[in-house]
């Protein structure tokens, strides 16, 4: 393969990746990573680096216009981000102390558990009009958002803000440590923890995971895994693709959401499982 | 809520924050599609210099592999002195190299707007919040 083809085919997965990614308020990162190395052949490290990458251009090419739809809970996304920021910095650290296989198995199981329960909740949309949550009370983390396949406005209240701090910590941790936007974490700790609608969970996840990725971007760049020629291709075609994905988003139904976001998950759960029993 | 009766006063209030709430949303939102398009631009420009700086790069068939331009011993800068290095010298992947660090920079510019924005707002509490990830954002970069 020359690097001409390598260029154009990489730039087209990306677009792909980019597109589902933006949907279900991942990076993308975890589905470039394994095309990346089964693929491609590419050694893991740049693999992690390009996910890096990728993570931040979903984030930042969908969340432009879900800030413009109005899909995103602004406060509630902004004051999470103190968990997953210190999560992250704490997580480039605990890298040279904790084995990979253990992370990748852990993570697994988390993930394969939270496609579980977003499961067990699908039918789940009644949103919440009363809150006794004092943080969420103080800080006016409640929301409001159009819902374009129902054509309504909802309001709806937050509520377990303490739990979701804890999730979004750790998956800022999840996130430094494995090189991805982790995602995966932050939807179920919005969606099923703190009550938001899903497509608000998913489109405020994609606005923090650029920023969960921007704290270990520097960690990785430092490291030597942003390689030029993987990077560009990744970003120029994820960032497209997130765009595009961004566009659907708000005509798509909450449950159809929950239903992709679960086969995402399987997905990654298992190649997760399968990198840490390898 | 709906069947009380409104203030007037306390509508017309109301409104104006919700003013000046979309106009942060608008701001952020800006930030993020210039971010997100000039470092695309950047990203391009390296690819098409890294490209047209070897003829090898750009051969349909009979070139070279990729593999030998991604694999263990390629050579990109890593470190901002490298990085300046290869943008003097006009390297393409210098270029791809800027471009994707001005990515990165895009996420912690808009939580910078986002602190003005608050301040503009008038919200101590979010200023503390969307300042303190500023500053954490900060020092991991001088971390690493």
């Amino acid at each position: 393969m020359t690097p001409l083809d390598f260029v154009i085919s990489l730039s087209l997965i990306s677009v792909a990746a980019g597109a589902l990614g933006s949907l279900v308020g991942l990076g993308g990162g975890v589905l470039i990573v394994p095309v990346l190395v089964r693929f491609y052949d590419i050694d893991i490290r740049l693999a992690i680096g390009a996910s890096i990458v990728s993570v931040i251009a979903t984030s930042s090419g969908a969340a432009a216009a879900y800030v413009r739809d109005e899909m995103i809970n602004l406060r509630a996304g902004m004051f999470l981000e103190i968990a997953t920021v210190t999560g992250a910095v704490t997580g480039g650290y605990l890298t040279t102390l904790l084995p990979a296989r253990f992370l990748y198995i852990l993570f697994g199981v988390v993930l394969a558990y939270s496609a579980l329960a977003t499961y067990r909740h699908r039918h789940a949309a009644a949103l919440l009009s009363h809150s006794d949550d004092r943080l969420a009370n103080y800080f006016n983390l409640h929301g409001h958002y159009r819902d374009d396949a129902e054509h309504r406005d909802y309001d709806y209240k937050v509520k377990n803000t303490w739990i979701g701090l804890a999730m979004m910590y750790v998956a800022g941790m999840v996130s430094a440590l494995l090189g991805i936007g982790s995602g995966a974490l932050k939807v179920p700790a919005m969606d099923l923890a703190m009550h938001l609608p899903m497509k608000v969970s998913t489109a405020t996840s994609n606005f923090m995971i650029g920023v969960t990725a921007a704290a270990s971007a520097g960690m990785y760049f430092a490291r030597g895994q942003i390689d030029p020629l993987i990077a560009a291709p990744v970003a120029i075609g994820v960032l497209a693709g997130s765009m595009l994905g961004a566009r659907y988003l708000g005509r798509a139904t909450n449950k159809l959401i929950r239903m992709i976001f679960v086969v995402v998950l399987l997905v990654i759960a298992l190649e997760m499982l399968q990198r840490g029993l390898r | 809520m709906s069947n009380e009766p409104v203030d007037p006063a306390i509508a017309a209030a109301d409104a104006a924050m919700q003013d000046k709430v979309r106009q942060v949303e608008i701001a952020i939102s800006l930030v993020l599609r210039i971010g997100v398009i000039v470092s695309v631009l950047v990203i391009l420009a390296g690819l098409v210099m890294m490209f047209l700086h070897d003829p090898r790069y750009a051969a349909l068939d009979g070139g070279i592999s990729f593999h030998a331009l991604v694999g263990g011993h390629a050579e990109f800068p890593h470190s901002l002195t490298q990085l300046s290095r290869a943008l003097a010298a006009g390297e393409g992947r210098g270029v791809v190299v800027l471009g994707v660090l001005l990515l990165i920079l895009t996420p912690v510019l808009r939580v910078a707007v986002s602190v003005l924005s608050f301040v503009y707002e008038k919200d101590p509490p979010m200023v503390l919040v969307t300042l303190f990830v500023l500053l954490v954002l900060i020092a991991s970069f001088f971390l690493a």
